[in-house]
């Protein structure tokens, strides 16, 4: 056997950020794995339009009133005028003009660009909170299970088990729409929204917990838990201040693919009726008006490409996230 | 093997036992937790045209005064050998297995579901046959010429897939090739002819359906396939199949392939136990007379009997599709270890 080797003595060597070229040449700079993401995401054009739709929809969401008042329009106003009384459609076909981008609805006339626009708040509300909640639930459970092991992994574990084998659709139709329009000290859009959120939030966790559960068991091996142990470093610590800063990545990673997933499942809610009450305006809900009026095409055209548009810019810069942060990627 | 497909039984048994309780509390539970009494659940099963009186002897003789337990009791009870609805004017019998009797129909629910389930069995098996073949090609195709403009194609197009909610392309396909225009290839929404009467007016039928719920699902196989294979086919394994001076097209099937496959059965188990209980927005979207149609106008109707029962066989059929997804895996998967 060869002599150990002294690790404690070379100082100079240990630390990259210190390496100097030895041709007099710049400095080689060591780069967090944040920099190398976000490198690599800089270069991924087509994720970065991904992410640029997203900005653009927050943004569309959060000033909803200025935008649609820009045209001086409200979303739950009719315009009876501008319908044909006998066919019930627009009088000039889409009723899209000037004032209305986007037409307006058949039978009330209400202004479909702004309920579009207004529609955007409710989904990405309800996606990100859900998705917020799912997080919370999963990387918790998640952790817990992956870092104890043993009794504690098997009930965590059987639990996701039986989630994953729900018929989530429709226990999520059934949940929200049993419960009465006024329950649990809320009522109208706050009880629905926050129903809405409990509901897919709730139904989704494991699927985040099952990841962090994986990545969990194998960084519990790792040299530097085992490093912090022997300090005398107990669980709480270890999983707070040691384990969940690695998990970041992948639970930014899956955040940001199961937002599109809650925005298809809370206008799937919306579409069947079960969602956020009308008038209030929400994406599923127009489409599900639009299928008695198929024969005025505009009117589920802009409702769907915004359900479209938003689902695949997440999935784009979702997929973009999770190549530029995956340290196997080429 | 023996010992394994038993423990399978089992932790079936105890998931049927699970979702049935958890479906107990969501109708139970839950009002009550939303501030129900005994009186408004029994209004519900009644019918808004009942006194004042009667919901209270309903709601007696229905035992919602009963303790929870009881009520789980007499409602497990009725699955496995059925029960007897005294809700008043008269005594209805609804015989094993009982998931419920609705009161506003007047009929017991299984009954019900027997003859929904044709369609929406049709419906999951044709669409299923179409995404997995469509799907698992795809994705084998893309793995193998990675980079490729096929390969950039697909996926393209698949992630488009994936972004589409099906009650969208639902409408669009019915709006272009049905409602009587001149592409049409299908009979507008709503009709199901069986498959024993007529299978090419069966088929007719569900063609539309069909393709757009197969185009969701083959979108998200094929990008599942396309990683799976990208993986297994650096696989030490792969490597040694070559050597050995096996053809490729026997490497990728029998070994890349297969290796892939484990996963996507998994998924596939779910997708279509979950589709069985179902298909809520394919059916809605085409108006098909299945269960997930069922379900959606039960819960509108605030028919709930009939939402409990749906959802429970709904439960079943995911809890039985995994577990023959289970058994198959050791028949798939030569590396799974059974014990």
């Amino acid at each position: 056997m060869t002599a150990p080797m002294d690790v404690t003595g070379g100082d100079a060597q240990a630390t990259p950020e210190a390496v100097v070229d030895a041709s007099g040449g710049k400095a080689i700079q060591g780069r967090s794995l944040g920099q190398i993401a976000w490198m690599r995401l800089k270069r991924d054009k087509v994720a970065l339009a991904g992410g640029l739709i997203v900005i653009f929809l927050i943004l569309v969401a959060v000033f909803a009133p200025v935008i649609a008042g820009a045209f001086g329009q409200d979303p739950t106003q009719f315009n009876s005028d501008l319908i044909d009384s006998s066919t019930m459609a627009p009088k000039t076909g889409t009723g899209i003009s000037a004032d209305h981008l986007f037409g307006i609805e058949p039978v009330n006339g209400r202004d479909i660009f702004s309920r579009v626009v207004y529609g955007a708040r409710i989904s990405l509300l309800i996606a990100f909170l859900a998705t917020l909640l799912s997080v919370v639930i999963g990387t918790l459970l998640g952790v817990t299970a992956g870092y104890f092991g043993g009794l504690v992994d098997s009930i965590i574990s059987k639990t996701m088990d039986v989630f994953l084998a729900f018929p989530i659709l429709v226990f999520a139709i059934a949940l929200a729409g049993i419960v009465p329009d006024s329950a649990f000290g809320l009522t109208g859009d706050t009880l629905r929204v926050s129903l809405l959120v409990f509901i897919i939030g709730f139904f989704n966790w494991p699927y985040i917990g099952r990841i962090i559960r994986g990545q969990t068991l194998s960084l519990r091996e790792r040299e530097f838990v085992d490093a912090a142990r022997s300090l005398g470093a107990r669980g709480p610590y270890i999983i707070f201040r040691e384990l969940l800063p690695n998990l970041v990545a992948p639970i930014l990673v899956y955040a940001t693919l199961l937002i599109p997933t809650n925005v298809l499942f809370e206008a799937a809610l919306s579409f069947l009726g079960v969602g956020v009450r009308p008038p209030t305006p929400t994406w599923g809900g127009m489409l599900s008006d639009a299928v008695r009026f198929y024969t005025i095409p505009h009117f589920m055209f802009f409702p769907g490409m915004a359900i479209f548009i938003t689902v695949l810019a997440f999935n784009l810069f979702g997929d973009g996230l999770r190549d530029a942060l995956d340290p196997k990627a080429r | 093997m023996v010992t394994y497909i038993i423990r399978r039984l089992i932790w079936a048994v105890v998931m049927l036992t699970i979702v049935s309780i958890a479906t107990f509390a969501i109708f139970f539970l839950v009002p009550r937790l939303a501030g129900a009494t005994s009186e408004s659940l029994a209004a519900r099963y009644v019918g808004r045209t009942a006194s004042a009186e009667q919901v209270k002897i309903a709601a007696e003789k229905l035992g919602f005064n009963d303790p929870l337990v009881v009520q789980y009791g007499r409602f497990a009870k009725g699955i496995v050998a059925g029960a007897d609805y005294d809700y008043g004017p008269g005594v209805e019998h609804c015989p094993a297995p009982c998931f419920g009797y609705s009161f506003l129909t007047r009929l017991p629910v299984w009954p019900d579901l027997l003859n929904r389930l044709p369609v929406t069995i049709s419906l999951a098996i044709g669409a299923a046959v179409i995404w997995v073949i469509a799907g698992v090609a795809t994705g084998v195709l893309s793995a193998l010429k990675r980079g490729s403009l096929f390969d950039r194609a697909a996926m393209g197009v698949a992630l488009a897939g994936v972004s589409l909610p099906i009650f969208f392309t639902g409408i669009v396909s019915l709006v272009v090739f049905s409602y009587g225009n001149p592409f049409r290839i299908t009979a507008p929404g709503g009709s199901f002819t069986p498959f024993e009467e007529n299978p090419a007016m069966w088929a007719y039928n569900l063609i539309l359906p069909w393709i757009t719920l197969a185009f969701l699902y083959a979108a998200g196989y094929a990008r599942l396939t396309r990683a799976g294979m990208l993986e297994t086919m650096n696989e030490d394994y792969i490597r040694t199949a070559r050597a050995k001076g096996l053809n490729e097209r026997a490497v990728v099937v029998k070994h890349g392939l297969r290796g892939a496959l484990t996963p996507i059965l998994t998924i596939f188990g779910l997708d279509l136990g979950l589709l069985l209980g179902g298909a809520v927005l394919t059916e809605s979207t085409y108006s098909l007379p299945g269960m997930g149609k069922y379900a959606i106008d039960a819960i509108l109707a605030q028919d709930l009997p009939k939402v409990m029962g749906v959802t429970l066989v709904a439960a079943f059929f995911v809890v039985f599709a995994n577990l023959i997804v289970d058994l198959l895996y050791a028949v798939v998967d030569p590396r799974v270890r059974l014990g």
